[in-house]
Order: structure tokens, then sequence, then C-alpha cells
């Protein structure tokens, strides 16, 4: 054997230990994903478990597993239903109200002026505010015996509004708070959205001497259409969720009026300690919650196809 | 200067020091009267401790989880005795009312060691203890110090902090298991604003129709002001003051047993004339805002001149002549709803110390509940910290405290005294009291806001009491 063999035998083993390495790199690069996603999947995987469960703490000796009792149940309940209706009807007023709202405020503020640039950061100041905390602001607020917005609307004659304390008023009050703190994400967004659009296009409607509303339905409006999915989806998200608002304002009530998912289940577990109803209640959220989110991204992914297509 | 006040006054109590030199000494650092309270502090623990070994834990610590309220502050005044006297520390967390039940709802679900002891109230001794939280105290209770004394709590308090875990069996009836010692405790009565009524030449309600037609008097007449401040909240806390004293005196029950089985009887004749009244006198003359209303705006309100009068915990009517803008203008008035009826039937919500399951060291955490609830610290709170209403007959006998009381709170101990031989607690314990006394809530809230008439209204509750009853068994 010449020295060359000899060499050439000793790296044979190192170069297998290398092949092996270079094949098992892949697996290691995606070992913390993978340790994330088990710790996303446990608590997800315990909440299903619960759900299939009659599990009241108030009833340790009765648990047991049901299998999809807890659902079956959900479609004979009024109560059910009626928080179905109310989450989704929060949700699309939030989210449709602050859109608008926020696009307005970002046509407005787009240009980079002195003003715009000052009025930007006073305008994200509610943003900063925790939920919990603007809710009990505007409770406050909105007392009707002391309130400032009371005194204000009595001034216009409405002397007998009693906000949230009132069914036909309480959704209103909340979405109003909602609006106020979270009409500035939209802003920021759509704002960022607005002054990374291409100017080309722009200029040439402004030399053509295109209608402004034209400008905006079949220019700005289509190429900002993937940021206000994008905004929308994360305001979806957060709405359909909501919690500190409605329940330090009004716990879920008058009635039933503002009883949404998280409330309800909030209550099944800590005051009603009714795990497996709870977790119950959780799930159907998260399926909503999944569905609206796979419809926002699938509009987001034909939006950007199309573009392609287009460009 | 605590330090040395404390110190001087163990000089004393040792016989290191002569009375005279104590009081010169006390008098220069300028707090005499301080000093002796402190005295007689230091030889109450002192008292208590005859008989009994209290040092047998020395060195533990306890943790003690609390409700924010002018109890738990009476206990903190005075826990330097405690320590003192066991040779025990006690770490303790406080967290307002908002969150507590929720606080000790998940540290006992989660079968935690953190707290050895906490608050509870005697609603909720019917889910922690049938759960396996909470410790039978009896078998505690048999071991007490010679002198704590457990016969000198009132029976009904007694009673009604002992269940069996039976839904719909009494209170403190046949294998009651003790959940929990009562520590203060509360009855419903009227509380009202005397310069108000004196203004409009109205004496204290008699009855609920009368309570009404006076509520409404005084939104008409007393600018500004609403006539009566209830509980409306969408929570099981509005049920159970004011409305459930009146719902029972007007003879109606939450439940009736029929075959060891519990049936929803909120919706008898009784309790739709009682409600119907209740809701329209809401509508006529309570607060704008009243379906948000806890006692803390309840109370807030009569001490702030916004509100004729209340019918709510006796003493929140207490607590509000002091440093409000009406202190000394409150009186109170024990209340009969029902025309005609032989006495006033106010539910009581207790104040209670409980021992959790869990605790790694029961008897360290006993030895704190039983000073706590003992007749010495009892004393101390009545005489000197707010600590009312006390649950010892010991302490409603002291000269000291009901002096007291009637000097700074005149017809408080009469209200008591009328009011006290019919308390105890109207509902009936079963473990999904606070399920259904919500929904209750949310019912009430319903008819107020005119969106089911109140017959109507109860008969829907009742339907729905009954199906989740049937959901777990229980009918």
């Amino acid at each position: 054997m010449t020295t060359q063999d000899m060499t050439q035998a000793a790296a044979l083993p190192a170069r297998r230990r290398s092949g092996r390495m270079r094949a098992l790199l892949p697996y290691l690069l995606s070992l913390p994903a993978l340790v994330v996603t088990i710790g996303i999947l446990i608590p997800f995987g315990t909440a299903v478990y619960y759900s299939l469960q009659r599990y009241n703490l108030a009833f340790p000796f009765t648990r047991g597993f049901i299998g999809l009792d807890n659902y079956a149940q959900f479609v004979t309940d009024p109560a059910f239903w009626n928080t179905v209706q109310i989450s989704l009807l929060y949700t699309v007023v939030t989210v449709g109200v602050e859109l608008a709202l926020g696009l307005s405020m970002a046509l407005l503020l787009q240009h980079r002026t002195p003003v715009n640039n000052l009025l930007s950061v006073l305008l994200i100041l509610p943003l900063m505010t925790a939920p919990a905390i603007a809710a009990l602001m505007w409770k406050l607020m909105t007392n009707p015996n002391f309130g400032v917005f009371s005194y204000l609307v009595g001034l216009a004659g409405f002397t007998e509004f009693r906000w949230a304390s009132s069914p036909s008023t309480a959704l209103f009050t909340v979405v109003l708070v909602d609006v106020w703190v979270y009409t500035p994400f939209m802003m920021i967004l759509l704002l960022a959205g607005l002054r990374s659009l291409p100017r080309q296009p722009f200029e040439a409607a402004e030399l053509d001497g295109v209608p402004a509303s034209f400008v905006f339905f079949r220019i700005t409006l289509p190429m900002l259409t993937p940021y206000i999915i994008t905004a929308s989806l994360f305001r979806m998200l957060d709405a359909i969720q909501q919690f500190d608002i409605i329940y330090a304002m009004t716990q879920g009530g008058p009635g039933d009026r503002l009883m949404v998912f998280q409330v309800q289940a909030y209550l099944e577990a800590f005051t009603f300690t009714n795990i497996g109803r709870s977790a119950a209640f959780l799930m159907v959220l998260w399926a909503i919650t999944f569905i609206l989110s796979n419809l926002f991204i699938k509009q987001w992914l034909k939006l950007r196809e199309r573009t392609h297509r287009a460009a | 200067m605590y330090e040395k006040a404390k110190d001087l006054a163990a000089a004393y109590v040792s016989r290191r020091i002569s009375r005279r030199a104590f009081i010169d000494r006390m008098t220069k650092l300028g707090i005499a009267a301080a000093a002796a309270n402190l005295m007689v502090n230091r030889l109450s623990s002192q008292a208590l401790a005859a008989g009994h070994d209290w040092q047998k834990h020395k060195g533990r610590t306890v943790k003690l989880l609390l409700n924010k309220h002018p109890y738990t502050d009476a206990m903190i005044a005075n826990l330097d005795n405690f320590k003192a006297m066991t040779g025990m520390d006690v770490k303790y967390d406080v967290f307002p009312e908002d969150v507590y039940f929720d606080k000790v709802t998940a540290t006992l679900s989660s079968r935690a060691s953190q707290y050895d002891a906490f608050m509870t109230g005697a609603y909720q001794t019917w889910q922690y203890g049938p759960a396996g939280w909470l410790v039978d105290m009896n078998e505690y209770l048999t071991q007490a110090a010679p002198n704590y004394n457990w016969n000198d709590v009132l029976p009904n308090l007694r009673r009604s902090t002992a269940w069996s875990g039976v839904p719909g069996a009494a209170l403190g009836g046949d294998g009651a298991k003790q959940w929990a010692l009562p520590w203060g405790f509360e009855l419903n009565s009227v509380s009202y604003n005397k310069r108000i009524f004196d203004k409009l030449g109205m004496a204290p309600p008699e009855n609920l129709p009368d309570m009404k037609e006076k509520a409404a008097h005084i939104a008409r007449e007393a600018d500004g002001m609403y006539g009566i401040g209830v509980r409306g909240s969408r929570s099981w806390a509005t049920i159970h003051p004011g409305y459930l004293s009146g719902f029972t005196n007007y003879g109606a029950r939450d439940f009736e047993m029929a075959d060891g089985k519990l049936n929803a009887a909120m919706n008898s004749p009784a309790g739709k004339e009682f409600t119907g009244l209740w809701v329209e006198m809401i509508k006529q003359s309570g607060p704008r805002n009243w379906s948000t209303y806890t006692w803390y705006e309840v109370g807030n309100d009569l001490g702030a001149g916004a509100s004729g009068m209340i019918f709510d915990a006796d003493i929140l009517g207490y607590f509000m002549n002091g440093n409000t803008k009406e202190a000394g203008n409150i009186a109170y008035a024990a209340f009969a709803a029902k025309p005609g009826a032989s006495e006033p039937t106010p539910n009581v919500w207790i104040w209670s110390l409980a021992m959790n399951a869990f605790s790694e060291q029961k008897e360290a955490a006993w030895y704190w509940m039983q000073w706590a609830t003992g007749t010495e610290h009892g004393m101390f709170g009545a005489r000197q910290m707010d600590f009312v209403n006390p649950v010892r007959q010991s302490v409603w006998d002291d000269e000291g405290f009901r002096d007291r009381i009637a000097k700074t709170y005149p017809g408080y101990l009469e209200q008591y005294e009328a009011s006290a031989p019919g308390s105890k607690i109207y509902f009936t314990p079963q473990p999904l009291f606070f399920n259904l006394t919500t929904e209750w809530a949310a019912s009430l809230q319903k008819m107020v806001a005119d969106e089911v008439p109140v017959d109507e209204g109860l008969d829907q509750l009742a339907e729905s009491v009954n199906r989740q009853l049937a959901s777990v068994g229980l009918r």
C-alpha cells in the first residue's frame, strides 16, 4: 500500500462522517422550530383534549371523556348562537370602521410635512394605552351622571343616552372604544403602504389630468389592497378575540348583549369552573378564526398572483 | 419610634421596668395613647398564649392570599403581635376584589401549595369544598387553643360556613364539613342620607312598596340625586345583597327540593311579585347606568350624595359615614321588604378564612387562622380598626366597641340588632351557584331594559336553570 493509498483510506471515515453531518444538518437547523412548534401544540392539544371531556372542577368525580357532547350542546343552545352572532358583528363593525377611518387618516397624512409628522405621532398615542385602561377611562367619560361625553350628548338633546348601560347602545359604546384604541394601528400600516407605493403611475395620471376619484379607485386602492388585507387580517384576529374592553365595561351585559367568545370562555373557566365547556368555546373560536384567516390569506395570494401576471 | 415603643411595652410586660417608668418613657416618646393600645394588644396576646404552645412552629413562614378589605388592614395592623407570640413570620399577597376570586380559583385549581390560607366567601366554598381544594376545619377545631372558644362565634355564621356537599342539604346540617372559619360579615339593610330624608320630611322606608315610593320622591324632589342604589352588574354579586334579602322576605325561594332533587323556584308568584316591584323601582329611581353597578358604585354614590339611600350591605353604609362628602349624614334602618312581615330576613355575606388543601404546613397555617379568628384579634379590630361586623358574640357584647359604634355611627347597633335574628344565608347550597346567579343577574338586566317582561323573564330563567341542573344530574 502506497502512502497515497493510506491517506485516502484514512480520509474515508472522515468523509463519511462529514456526509452524515451534512445529511443531518437540515434536521438540526429545524430543531428549534420543531421545539417551538411542539411548545405551541401542547397547550392547543390540551385544550382540544379538555373540550372533549366533562370537566367541571366543582364536580371532580364526574370527569370523563364525552366525545363531542360539549359541541353538540352548542347546536341547540341559543346563548351560543348569540355569542357567535355578537362576536362576528363586533368584528365586522370594528374592522370596517377602523379601516375606513385609518385609510382616511393615512390619505390625509401621506405627504411628509412637519404638521403631518407631528399629527402622525400624536394620533398613535391611543395605541399605547392598554385596552383595559382605555375601557376604564371611557367608562368614566360615559358615566351618565358625571361623564364628559354624557354631558356633551346631553347638550345635543340626548339626555337619556345610557352608553354601555343600555342594550340598544352598548355595542356602539364598546365599538367606539375599540375604534379609539385601534384605528391608529390601521393608520400606521396603511400610511406605510401609501408612502411605499411607486410614484410613476400617480405622476402619469397627474400629467394626463385624470380626476382624483379615478386615481383613488383605479390606482391607489388596487395598489394598496395587499396592505389593506394585511392590516384587516391583524385587526380581525384581534377583534374576534376581544376580551378586555368588553369585560372591563360591561362583563358581557347588559343581559347577553355583548357576550363574545372570550368573555364567555373566561366566565366558564374562572367563575363557573367548567373547564370542558370553556375549552369547547375556545376551540370554536379557533375554528372561526382559522377559517376567516384562510379567506383573507387566499384573497391576498390571489391578488399577488394577479399582480404578477399583470407585471 | 414604633420599635422603641414595642420594646418598652415588652419590657413592661416582662416586668423589667415599672409601670411609672413605662408611662414616663412612653410620654417622652409622645405616643402615650398608642402605648396604651400597644400594651393592651401585647397583654391580650399573652393572655391568648396561656396554656397553649404557640411557639411550636417558631421560624416557619405562612403565606396568605388576601382581598383588599378593612378586615385585611386590621389584621396587618395587628400582625406583629402574632409574630411576637409565635415566632412565626407571615407573608401575604393582597389583590383587589375585581380579580381576587379569579386568582383564588386559578391558584387552587392548579393545586399549588403557594398559599397556606386565604380569604373566601361562604358561597365560594360550595365550589372549592367539593372540588377537594379546602381542608375540613373540624379536625383542627378540636385541637384549638383552650381559650379559642369556637362557640363564641355566632351560630348562624358557623352553620353558614359548613356544608355536607350534598346539593340542597341544609348548611351546618348532618355530615357538614367546616369549610371555612367566619372572619367578618355583612347583612343587608337600608343606609340612607338622613340630611335628605329630613329635608323631604321622610322616615326610612318600611317595606318595598314604601321604598319604591320614597325613592321616586327623592328622584323627583332632591336636585340631581337618584332615589335608590342597588347593585346591577352582570354578576352573581348583584343577586345576593338587597335583591335576595327582599326576595326571601316575600316568601320566595331560589329552589325547591323534591325527592332529593333540586327544582328552580325563582318564578313562584311571590318571586314574580317581588321582582316586578324591584324592577319597577330601579327603572323609576335607580342609577341611570344601573347595569354596571357593583358594591363599589353603590357605596360611593351614597357617600358622595348622589343617591338618597341604598339597600345593600350594612357595612357599606358604615364605611360611607367617614371620609366622604356625606360623612355624618348616613343613618341606618333594618328593612323587611314585604308589608306586614314579622322581621327582616337579610341574606348574609361572610368573609371567611379557609385553608388550602395543598398547603405543606397546615398546622402552622391553622395557628395563624385561630389567632386571626380569635377573640383578641376580633376585639382589637372592633375597638381600634374598622373590623365590622365582628363574628363573635363577646365582641358584640364589649362595651368599648358598642360605645364607639353608638357615638360614631348612630343607629347602626339598633339596625344590627333588629336585622340579626332573621339573618343567614338564604341561598340553597349547590355547586352551580355562580352559573345560576350570574344568569339571574343577566335576566334582571333584561327585565330592567324592557327586553323581556318580568314574569316571562323569570319563567325563562327557571327553565334554563332546570336544564342546567339536569345536565349535571342535580335534577
